[in-house]
């Protein structure tokens, strides 16, 4: 598997990253290096084997229907660059 | 019959089938979220319902709360669906400011629940069946509000993470009348399972409608996407404007273009969101905080045991036990209120007596009135009482109309009322003649005309429940005026 440069460029958009031309070019052969080098584990055999979940067989962790958390809103936005009246604040996102 | 051409919407050049699918999004009943321990309530304060799992913070994991996979079994159960004992979380990715972690934890290949099917009575007979494709658990998104500043977005997170249930059908939908159909036969079945409060007003149910148009025996068309749709009025809109939209283009020569558009109420018009349209790769991959959601037969068959009895199995319970026609019978369970309402009045009395002054005195008052079925000020006693005074032929259907009315507003114990009031039905033969004597008397030229045209007995009758209040036994009152008029 490869991908090109215009995969590259999709992929940065997706991700929110911005990336130059010539970024663009370099990421192109270290992804593909990589994606070479992952491409090895075709090579194993797994008909009928289940994909992995968890290197331990134990099943899910649930929870109670209960209310244990919340009520700190202050917590929750001291770490934003703006907020008010504990809302976040964010460039203006519109249709 | 003609019901499958009266589907058809006719065109410039021809008959035109609708296709509709619905993806319908209910909120889970629960108390807490679904991946974390906050609050579900709606409103509060900014925030405030919020958790670090919420606000995705570094280093948090999501852990489920069980009561979510019970209430999407249930629901599962309820749609006669296939319940997946194995079921994966995914990621699917996409930006935006109200969605905190980058991804919505969804299901993807491998759903909580699988194929089910939905039973639509529509109101000239016909039965619908439309397919359920799937039905997931996934994680709500939080709020922006965008008129709290001039160039900044306001955000709430206190609907991130708070389980929703995306209930996908497939596209079997031919008509508006019947997506209001299925949307309405849905909210039922949550609300009778106690899955989901269906308030779609609160937003916790709303619906994603995919429409197409096509000739009668085509390949599907080219769909468009009605997003969020909040009311069954506006579906029913929504979806006649956009077929007759699609319908206008092709029959110019042009062709559908695949994208999202927004219902304008206001406007009665569909208009197309655009800017949401170029990236739709949302990467989906499984979530590596979750391990896959497994339970076994056991569990399936304790919750199934404890479903409550359902509308349709009420609505063929009503029809076959009781002996009531499918129409009212569909109309009385449409709410497991109202149909618990109906139980209580036809308990021991004639049941299709009891539906009809059910539906069409009480819960015509209700609507008339936008009350809400426990505001009712004629308990389900007082209305049984009025149809026990008819059936003993102690008031007439139109007597007992007026009474329905005084304990509409006044309150009161019907049988007392009809008492004091004097409402009893004169069934006594004596009084009746009495009166018919005396009209006869007085009204020489009308019993001769009555002799050359029957029909005026009509103005007789008139004559004796005017002198009588209303309160003369019409059958006794005809058969006595027939004999004496020789008719």
């Amino acid at each position: 598997m490869s991908i090109d440069k215009d995969t590259v460029k999709r992929v940065a958009r997706l991700a929110r990253l911005s990336v130059t031309e010539e970024e663009a070019e370099s990421l192109k052969g270290e992804l593909n290096s990589i994606l070479n080098w992952v491409e090895m584990l075709n090579e194993v055999d797994v008909d009928g084997v289940a994909p992995m979940t968890s290197v331990v067989t134990q099943e899910m962790k649930k929870r109670d229907d209960v209310v244990t958390d919340g009520n700190y809103a202050n917590l929750v936005v001291s770490n934003a660059p703006a907020s008010e009246e504990n809302y976040f604040m964010v460039p203006k996102v519109i249709e | 019959m003609a019901e499958a051409s009266s589907k058809l919407i006719k065109g410039a050049t021809g008959d035109w089938e609708v296709v509709i699918g619905m993806e319908i999004h209910a909120q889970v009943a629960s108390e807490a979220k679904l991946f974390s321990g906050s609050s579900t309530k709606f409103g509060g304060e900014a925030n405030a319902h919020v958790s670090f799992v919420d606000a995705a913070m570094p280093g948090m994991l999501p852990v489920i709360n069980e009561e979510c996979v019970r209430q999407a079994i249930r629901t599962g159960l309820g749609l006669k669906a296939k319940i997946n004992n194995r079921s994966l979380f995914d990621r699917k990715n996409y930006f935006y400011p109200d969605l905190p972690q980058g991804y919505q934890i969804s299901q993807y290949k491998d759903p909580i629940v699988g194929e089910g099917e939905v039973v639509l009575y529509m109101l000239d007979g016909e039965e619908v069946r439309i397919g359920v494709e799937r039905l997931h658990l996934e994680q709500d998104a939080g709020k922006s509000m965008h008129d709290q500043h001039p160039t900044m977005s306001f955000v709430d997170l206190n609907r991130s993470g708070v389980a929703l249930m995306e209930i996908v059908s497939k596209p079997d939908i031919r008509s508006s009348e019947e997506a209001k159909a299925y949307m309405t036969k849905m909210r039922t079945i949550v609300r009778y399972l106690g899955t989901s409060d269906g308030n779609m007003e609160e937003g916790s149910m709303r619906a994603d409608v995919n429409v197409s148009v096509r000739r009668p025996g085509d390949p599907l068309g080219t769909r468009c996407e009605l997003k969020n749709m909040n009311s069954i009025r506006f579906i029913g809109q929504a979806i006649e404007y956009e077929a007759r939209r699609q319908i206008g283009i092709l029959e110019d020569g042009g062709s559908i273009d695949q994208e999202t558009r927004l219902y304008d109420p206001k406007k009665g018009e569909t208009r197309s969101m655009r800017s949401k349209e170029e990236a739709h790769d949302y990467r989906y991959f499984p979530d590596p905080d979750l391990l896959p959601l497994e339970f076994d037969d056991a569990y399936v068959e304790e919750l199934r045991k404890d479903l409550p009895e359902l509308p349709d199995d009420k609505r063929d319970r009503f029809i076959s036990d009781l002996g009531l026609k499918p129409y009212d019978a569909s109309v009385l369970v449409a709410s497991k209120r109202l149909a618990a309402f109906f139980e209580k009045v036809a308990t021991g009395r004639d049941a299709q007596l009891a539906a009809n002054w059910v539906i069409n005195e009480w819960l015509g008052r209700i609507n008339k009135e936008s009350l809400d079925i426990d505001q009712s000020p004629v308990s389900a006693d007082q209305l049984g009482a009025i149809i026990d005074l008819i059936k003993a032929g102690d008031i007439s259907g139109k007597i007992a109309k007026d009474l329905f009315e005084i304990v509409w507003t006044e309150g009161g114990d019907p049988a007392k009322i009809v008492e004091e009031k004097g409402m009893k039905q004169v069934t006594d033969t004596g009084a009746i003649e009495a009166i018919i004597d005396e009209i006869i008397a007085k009204n020489p030229d009308q019993v001769e005309k009555v002799k050359e045209k029957p029909s005026l007995i009509g103005w007789f009758v008139g004559q004796v429940m005017k002198a009588s209040q209303g309160k003369a036994n019409p059958q006794a009152v005809n058969q006595i005026l027939k004999d004496k008029l020789g008719l």
